[in-house]
């Protein structure tokens, strides 16, 4: 039978409405995990204070917003340099002496960045909720049936522009394949002349600058305050796992799937229900495909 | 070109190396031969860089190179084909052969030098698209060749790079490998294929548990009594 006869048409507006905003938070949350999943890939590293730049990045958004009313997605073209050399100089400091540690060393490492960049946070900006409201984000679009607001249209042409550039750089420049064979094999690479620290420093700029993009990107959305990264890189870790860690295809789609869980969840049980939604995803995922649903079985040993 | 200055090197506190000294002159090809764990690859990882000695010095060309680090050492021209391929695997033939062009020295070259390795191994312009992991094992090792030969090496160190291949197979990597040197690069390469080796190089040094017992020309070493009856069991 034709669905669209067996359902009526407040259904159908309902699931174009699932549809799009299922879309449209993927796209972000594609940005926040590549970044995470590109700093995996290559350097072998959990970075748990991912969320804590996406933080910052919402706080450089909001002050440039406060202070001198620019616009988040035009603060963008700022803050992807200047995340760029936060990036690099976090790892020159701080991940550098722990590269070739322990797991657990690393752990504790970015963990504590984390809570030290939270407490920074708390010290300099108080715990207060602050918001972004540019003119766009009360702009709501209908097509179809369906409504969503300008901030949130732009927000993901934006993530998803940047995650398509991420992608050719990786795959067509000749740093882009130095990075990719230095995942692969990092004493290899080096045989072939590469400098392996640079590549590091390279990646966690890289990576750092992807998720501080994604902080002034959702900035006109959600609320700013000292841990606001926490709700974003847990689901940015779920989002990894799905697509087989290091992989970054896999990694856009697992954003898509995290999404749906989420926005399907939120509607069917509630919005309180939604991190139960994708941690069952999760833990399914971890039992019974540990490489994650698209990664080749064996790959995320070698971080492709 | 090459020297090493009594080397000793260690993993942990077990010694790999002691006292190993021995020279590569220009336009060479040096074997190292010896039975398995005699220290071999721990040479050639003290002289690309990836292990540092205990003690002595490694020096090229008039610089020592000992507190080198690795990478740049192939900007000096030493490129080592590692033991088993070490290709990256979930990359195309052409973008390990692309790799090997990282030095600045080879960056420029990159084209030319892609060809004249399609030359030497016309299967490879015609794998080039496929994924480096799905070649079989000649192939593998043609590609680790190319390379490394990508990279413009003046010294080109080859580590057991017929390990697993068939006679066939094995004959063609060491009719290369002389093609190669005839072309001006010096050779130093590590085989457990101690007969070919011989044939086919200039000069040999024998390993033992670490030490350098035995070393000259490669033609005397193949009539040397105690070699014959250590690894070529007559």
């Amino acid at each position: 039978m034709d669905p669209a006869r067996r359902l009526g048409r407040a259904q159908i507006d309902v699931l174009a409405q699932l549809g799009v905003s299922t879309v449209l938070l993927g796209g972000i949350y594609a940005l926040i995990a590549v970044g995470l999943t590109l700093i995996f890939g290559i350097m072998r590293v959990v970075n748990f204070a991912h969320g804590e730049f996406l933080m910052l990045g919402m706080y450089v958004a909001f002050w440039a917003y406060s202070l001198w009313t620019l616009d988040p997605y035009f603060v963008l073209f700022v803050s992807i340099p200047l995340f760029f050399g936060i990036g690099y100089l976090t790892y020159v400091l701080v991940m550098r002496g722990v590269i070739h540690a322990s797991h657990n060393v690393q752990i504790f490492t970015t963990v504590g960045l984390s809570t030290a960049l939270q407490n920074v946070a708390l010290v300099l900006w108080t715990g207060d909720f602050r918001t972004v409201r540019p003119w766009h984000s009360s702009v709501v679009i209908r097509v179809f049936g369906t409504a969503f607001n300008l901030s949130q249209v732009v927000a993901f042409a934006i993530a998803l522009g940047l995650t398509l550039v991420l992608f050719a750089f990786m795959k067509w420049t000749h740093t882009g394949r130095v990075m990719r064979a230095t995942a692969q094999d990092h004493d290899a690479a080096t045989l072939m002349g590469v400098d392996t620290d640079k590549v590091y420093r390279l990646t966690f700029a890289i990576g750092i600058a992807c998720v501080g993009a994604a902080g002034a990107l959702v900035s006109p959305l959600y609320a700013v305050y000292p841990t606001a990264g926490l709700q974003f890189v847990l689901l940015a870790y779920v989002v990894v796992v799905l697509g087989g860690l290091g992989d970054m295809v896999g990694a856009m789609l697992g954003s898509l799937i995290v999404a749906a869980v989420e926005v399907v969840g939120s509607y069917f049980f509630g919005v309180a229900w939604k991190e139960v939604c994708y941690f069952i995803l999760f833990i399914a995922v971890l039992v019974f495909r540990p490489a994650g649903l698209f990664g080749q079985r064996g790959a995320e040993t070698l971080g492709v | 070109m090459l020297r090493l200055d009594a080397i000793d090197a260690f993993y942990d506190d077990l010694q790999a190396l002691a006292a190993v000294s021995f020279e590569v002159g220009r336009g060479e090809i040096v074997a190292l031969v010896g039975a398995n764990a005699a220290g071999k690859s721990t040479t050639l990882r003290v002289v690309s860089g990836l292990m540092a000695p205990r003690r002595g010095r490694v020096l090229f060309g008039d610089e020592d190179l000992t507190r080198v680090a690795a990478h740049l050492r192939v900007e000096r021209g030493i490129v080592q084909v590692p033991e088993g391929r070490r290709l990256f695997p979930f990359m195309t033939v052409v973008e390990n052969l692309l790799l090997g062009a990282h030095p600045t020295r080879a960056r420029a070259a990159r084209a030319k030098t892609l060809e004249y390795v399609y030359s030497l191994f016309p299967l490879l312009a015609d794998r080039r698209a496929q994924l480096a992991g799905s070649l079989s094992g000649g192939e593998q090792q043609m590609c680790a060749i190319g390379r490394a030969l990508m990279a413009r090496p003046r010294m080109l160190m080859l580590d057991e790079p017929t390990l697993g291949l068939a006679p066939v197979l094995v004959s063609r990597i060491f009719e290369t490998v002389r093609a190669i040197n005839l072309d001006g690069v010096t050779v130093l390469l590590v085989e457990q294929n101690v007969r070919q080796a011989l044939t086919l190089a200039h000069r040999a040094c024998v390993l033992e548990s670490g030490k350098l017992v035995l070393q000259g020309r490669a033609s005397e070493l193949l009539g040397d009594e105690r070699l014959k009856r250590a690894y070529l069991g007559l």
